[in-house]
């Protein structure tokens, strides 16, 4: 580039910007989709609440209440911003910045379909994993850096509970990798194309997906999301009878809805993991005609919800835990079992049959 | 531009897309928003009560334990990582290295269980 003239930038358009551009249009509709679908899940949890309740719901704002997510979006722009006097300014308008950010940043990876991701990382997995872990540290910095005892001690309660079902998560991500033997998330998908069903020469179905091999796992990695993104039964860093809102105390119009908008968002990619580690993400239930027409981002779709869903009833008729019923599942139930869960099915894939291909 | 770069390239500006939302709606109700801040609706709410003390106070080293074994697993897993992905083509001496690194460690485990690392009372 010694004698740079506009002609040397012709082939830079093609192979950098043109590219730049796509990944940024494609990012910025899989952000407004994303956001859009958050708004009508926030809607569909409180109404099976309500449901639940026998109570009706958010019913006022458009039909069936459908707008009411943007009409509170408005709500919190237009509420007076507080900063406490007291507080590490700086810190506490970063972190729920960080909180939302992370939360989304899990999204770049995740399959909506075949070849429907932004990045298709060979270390998918991994990924979701360590920005997984990323989010507490928006929590973290929110309740130091109000300056509050309540806000402190819902930061504290919640670090050590996501750090500690944390690790259950990653035991029983490891033995669904056991099963697939790839890290990348669509080959996870793929994996589940054969297993107990095609082994017995069934057409692929639901019963090839990682549910039903590995339903202990299953079943506790459902229990650690929950308590993993601070879903009732587990939300004891928000228990409103101890600590009033836990970190959010201090928190008043956008900053708290990014903190809601975070918890929102991680629910959903806890529920799309679920659906892609364990439900076959979008495959259809079963592989003949009437299943295969539909797209698969719609089964992808409809499993989210499903587990969205479980979440949902969970949340509506399960009462809290107790902190200490909480840590002592975290660490005396599910790390125990989940670990050796990880030996038998190492064990079982490596001596035992081949029943996957 | 090569697969690696594109794809983690990808990430980065998702991110920065993220960032820039989340941005946005921070600095939103700075602007439109009506702003009356007073000492009492600035000061650290403890139920009504002004602040006895400042927050950042002694807190149970429970909570710092926990930290510390979170670490001790989560490397466990990371280590569990490679490990699985590689897992297919294994041979019997890789798969028993791992199965004897998780009995150390489960030794490590039952000792802090017997210790009370892990009771909440």
């Amino acid at each position: 580039m010694d004698n740079f003239w506009p002609g040397d930038f012709l082939p830079h358009w093609t192979t950098w910007i043109w590219p730049l551009l796509w990944m940024l249009i494609k990012s910025v509709v899989l952000l407004t989709v994303l956001l859009l679908i958050i708004a009508y899940l926030l809607l569909f949890d409180r109404k099976v609440w309500a449901a639940v309740h026998i109570r009706r719901g958010p019913n006022v704002v458009g039909a069936f209440g459908l707008l009411q997510s943007f009409a509170d979006l408005l709500k919190f722009v237009f509420k007076e911003p507080l900063i406490p006097a007291a507080s590490d300014k700086i810190v506490f308008l970063l972190a729920p910045i960080v909180t939302a950010t992370t939360a989304l940043a899990v999204w770049a990876v995740i399959p909506f379909g075949e070849g429907w991701m932004i990045a298709d990382l060979n270390i998918g997995i991994l990924y979701v994993l360590a920005i997984g872990s990323l989010e507490v540290y928006g929590i973290i910095m929110g309740g130091w850096a109000s300056n509050s005892k309540y806000p402190f001690l819902g930061a504290l309660r919640s670090a050590a509970q996501m750090v500690s079902y944390e690790v259950s998560i990653g035991f029983v991500i490891i033995t669904v990798l056991l099963v697939a033997g790839t890290l990348n998330l669509t080959g996870i998908v793929h994996a589940q194309q054969h297993g107990l069903g095609t082994h017995f020469g069934m057409p692929g179905s639901f019963l090839d997906w990682y549910w039903l091999p590995l339903f202990p796992m299953f079943v506790i990695f459902f229990i650690s999301a929950l308590a993993e993104t601070n879903r009732p039964p587990f939300d004891l860093p928000e228990a409103e009878s101890e600590l009033v809102a836990g970190f959010a105390v201090e928190y008043s119009s956008t900053p708290y809805l990014l903190f809601m908008l975070g918890e929102y968002v991680a629910i959903s990619a806890m529920c799309a993991m679920t659906a892609i580690l364990f439900l076959g993400g979008w495959l259809p239930p079963l592989n003949v005609a009437p299943f295969t027409w539909v797209p698969g981002i719609m089964w992808f779709l409809i499993k989210v919800v499903a587990v969205f869903f479980m979440f949902a009833m969970v949340k509506a008729f399960v009462p809290r835990y107790r902190y200490d019923q909480l840590m002592r599942l975290g660490w005396k139930v599910f790390l125990p079992l989940s670990l050796a869960m990880v030996v038998v099915v190492a064990a079982v894939v490596h001596f035992g049959p081949r029943l996957v291909s | 531009m090569d697969e690696l770069l594109g794809n983690y390239l990808a990430v980065v500006i998702f991110i920065g897309v993220a960032l820039a939302i989340a941005m946005v709606l921070t600095i939103a109700p700075f602007l439109v928003a009506m702003r009356n801040p007073d000492p009492e609706k600035v000061s650290a709410y403890e139920c009504g009560f002004n602040a006895f003390d400042d927050a950042r106070m002694q807190f149970d080293v429970r909570f710092y334990l926990v930290s510390i074994l979170f670490i001790i697993f989560d490397l466990e897993v990371a280590f569990l990582f490679p490990w699985a992905a590689a897992f297919p083509k294994m041979s019997d001496y890789g798969f028993w290295a791992m199965i004897v690194f998780l009995g150390v460690l489960t030794i490590g485990f039952i000792y802090e269980w017997k210790k009370g690392a892990l009771e909440w009372d």
